[in-house]
C-alpha cells in the first residue's frame, strides 16, 4: 500500500516551534511536498496599540517583540525615532548601546545554540549555552535591573552611565564565553551525528536567499555579504573593527558556524567598545512630552535575527501616526517551505531551528 | 523640480532615470532625512519596479507599509498610501514607491517582481483589507478567516468589536 501525500500537522503546541507555530505538512512518506505555516497564535496588535501610546510609552512595548534580544528591538525603535525628532545621541551613548546590542546579540545566539542543538537531540549544549548566557542576564540586571525585557535603551540614549565596576564586570564574563564557546563547538563541529542532522540539509542559494528577502545570518551563511552593521551603519559602528563571517553552502550547518564566528566578533566589537568608551554625556537633552512635527522615516538595524526595521509617520501630536514594523522573523519564515522541501520530515525541526525564529517578532 | 543634493548622486541619478522614464508616472517626489521617495501612478507600478529592478539593481523589497488616511487633517482624494521601501544589494541606496489606493480599488501585486512580498501582501490584506490583483493566495495571514473587519484601518476601535473575539 502506498502512502502519497499525507497531510501532518506539527504544532502549535510542539516543543521544537519555538512559541506558537503551526505547520501543515504535506509529506509522501518521509520526504517533504509542502510546509504551511499558520501564525498569528501571539498576535497582540502591536501596531494598533502604538498608535495609541506616547513615542517614550512604546519602547517598553518593544522588548516583548523578539523577547530573547530585547535591546535590539528597543535601539531598532530609538533610532527611528531619533532619526524622525533630529536628536542627537551623545557619543558615550552611542558606545554604551553598542555594547548592550552586541551583548545581546551574544545572549540571543547562545541562547540560539542550545535549542538548535536540543532540537536535534543534543541535550548539554543546552547547559553550556544557558550557563553562558545567564551570565549576560546578570550584567543586565546590574545595569537597569531586568533581565528579558530589558527596556535598557531608551529615546534620546542610553538611561544609565556605564562606571568602571560594572565595565570590568562586563569584561569578566565576555573573557569566560570563549570557554563555554569552545565546549558547545567541541561537542558539535566535528559530531558525526550532528553533521548528518546538518549537513547539506535545508540548502538555500544566495540568489534565492535574496529573492525571499532573507536576512541575518541565514542569508550569511549562503555568502551574501549583507550586514547593515557594515553596509548602512548606524550608532558609530562605522568605527568599530570586525569581519563578517560568511558560510558558502547556505545549509543548516553553514548557519550554525556563522552564528559561532557571529558570537568570537561580538566579544570583539565590545571589548573595543568597552577600550573606546569616550567621556561625557550619555542622554541627550529630550523634552518629557516629545511631539514631532509631521514627516516620516524608515530606520533599520542588524539585529541577531535578521535585519529589523521600523517605519514611523508622525502627525504633530506625542502620538505616531503609524508604526510598521520590518520584523526578520515574519520575512525569513516564508522561506521555510523553500528550504523543507524534498528533505526528510525528521529535518523539518533541524531546519527551522536553524532559521531563529522568534513568535513574539512574527506575530508582533 | 525635485532637489536631490549632490553628495547622494546615486539617489539623483535613480531620480533623474525614473522622472525621465517614466514622466508620466511619477506624480511627486520628496528627499526628506535623507530619503527619497517617489509617488507614482497605481496602474504603473509593476513597469516601475521592473525598471528599477531590472536596469537599477533595486533587488530586494525591505518593506511594504500601508498608511490610512482617513482621519489627517488634509485628507488626500485616496484613503490608503501603500509603500515600497526598496534596497539595491550591494550598498546604502534605499528608495521609497508609494502608490495611493482607494477603499474598493485593486492594487496590482508584486510578487512576481518582489517573492518576498507574498506575506506582505497577505499582511496588508488582513489588517486594511487590500486586495492584489495576481497574488497567488491571498489570505489573511495573521486573523481567522472569519475575522470580521480590518483592525489596521483608523475606523476599527481598539478594543475591538463585540466580544472581542
Amino acid at each position: 500500500m502506498a502512502f502519497k501525500d499525507i497531510e501532518l500537522n506539527m504544532g502549535p503546541q510542539h516543543p521544537s516551534t519555538h512559541g506558537v507555530l503551526r505547520l501543515k505538512l504535506t509529506v509522501d512518506n518521509e520526504v517533504v511536498l509542502k510546509v504551511e505555516p499558520v501564525i498569528g497564535y501571539l498576535h497582540r496588535g502591536m501596531e494598533k496599540l502604538w498608535e495609541n501610546l506616547t513615542y517614550t510609552q512604546i519602547v517598553p512595548l518593544t522588548d516583548r517583540l523578539d523577547y530573547l534580544a530585547a535591546l535590539s528591538n528597543n535601539l531598532a525603535f530609538a533610532l527611528t525615532v531619533e532619526k524622525l525628532a533630529g536628536i542627537e545621541v551623545p557619543k558615550r551613548g552611542r558606545y554604551i548601546r553598542i555594547v548592550l546590542a552586541e551583548l545581546q546579540r551574544l545572549a540571543s545566539h547562545l541562547a540560539w545554540a542550545g535549542f538548535m542543538a536540543n532540537d536535534i537531540g543534543a541535550m548539554s549544549v543546552l547547559l553550556y549555552g544557558f550557563e553562558a548566557r545567564e551570565d549576560i542576564l546578570d550584567v543586565f540586571e546590574e545595569y537597569i535591573g531586568a533581565r528579558l525585557t530589558v527596556h535598557g535603551i531608551r529615546i534620546g540614549g542610553v538611561p544609565r552611565d556605564l562606571d568602571e565596576a560594572l565595565v570590568s564586570r562586563i569584561r569578566g564574563v565576555l573573557s569566560g564565553i570563549p570557554r563555554r564557546l569552545k565546549d558547545i563547538r567541541a561537542l558539535l563541529d566535528e559530531n558525526r551525528i550532528w553533521k548528518q542532522r546538518t549537513v547539506g540539509i535545508g540548502l538555500i542559494s544566495a540568489a534565492e536567499a535574496l529573492d525571499f528577502g532573507l536576512t541575518g545570518p541565514a542569508l550569511r551563511a549562503s555568502g551574501v555579504n549583507w550586514d547593515l552593521r557594515k553596509s548602512i551603519p548606524y550608532s558609530s559602528y562605522d568605527e568599530m573593527d570586525f569581519d563578517v563571517p560568511l558560510g558558502s553552502r547556505g545549509d543548516v550547518y553553514d548557519r550554525y558556524l556563522v552564528r559561532m564566528a557571529e558570537i568570537e566578533q561580538s566579544i570583539r566589537i565590545v571589548n573595543q567598545a568597552l577600550d573606546k568608551l569616550p567621556p561625557g554625556e550619555f542622554m541627550a537633552k529630550v523634552p518629557r512630552v516629545l511631539k514631532i512635527a509631521p514627516g516620516q522615516v524608515f530606520q533599520t538595524i542588524e539585529a541577531p535575527k535578521g535585519v529589523l526595521g521600523f517605519t514611523i509617520k508622525s502627525n504633530g501630536t506625542d502620538k505616531p501616526e503609524r508604526v510598521k514594523m520590518k520584523s526578520p522573523s515574519f520575512i525569513n519564515l516564508q522561506s521555510l517551505e523553500h528550504m523543507c522541501r524534498g528533505n526528510l520530515f525528521s529535518d523539518v525541526v533541524g531546519i527551522l531551528g536553524s532559521m531563529d525564529i522568534v513568535l513574539g517578532e512574527i506575530d508582533k | 523640480m525635485l532637489d536631490v543634493p549632490a553628495d547622494r548622486p546615486a539617489l539623483r541619478e535613480v531620480h533623474e532615470a525614473l522622472t525621465g522614464r517614466f514622466p508620466d508616472s511619477v506624480l511627486a517626489g520628496s528627499f526628506e532625512k535623507g530619503e527619497l521617495a517617489e509617488t507614482i501612478r497605481a496602474e504603473d507600478l509593476l513597469p516601475v519596479l521592473r525598471f528599477l529592478r531590472s536596469e537599477h539593481g533595486f533587488n530586494c523589497l525591505d518593506d511594504l507599509i500601508v498608511l490610512d488616511n482617513v482621519r489627517l487633517p488634509e485628507a488626500p482624494a485616496k484613503r490608503f498610501s501603500v509603500l515600497y521601501q526598496l534596497y539595491r544589494f550591494p550598498g546604502d541606496v534605499r528608495v521609497r514607491l508609494v502608490v495611493d489606493v482607494g477603499e474598493d480599488e485593486p492594487l496590482d501585486s508584486v510578487v512576481p517582481i518582489y517573492r518576498s512580498a507574498d506575506w506582505a501582501e497577505r499582511e496588508a490584506f488582513d489588517m486594511f483589507g487590500l486586495r492584489f490583483r495576481g497574488h497567488p493566495d491571498l489570505r489573511r495571514v495573521y486573523l481567522p478567516d472569519d475575522f470580521d473587519g480590518y483592525p489596521l484601518r483608523k475606523d476599527f476601535p481598539l478594543e475591538g468589536k463585540g466580544d472581542g473575539l
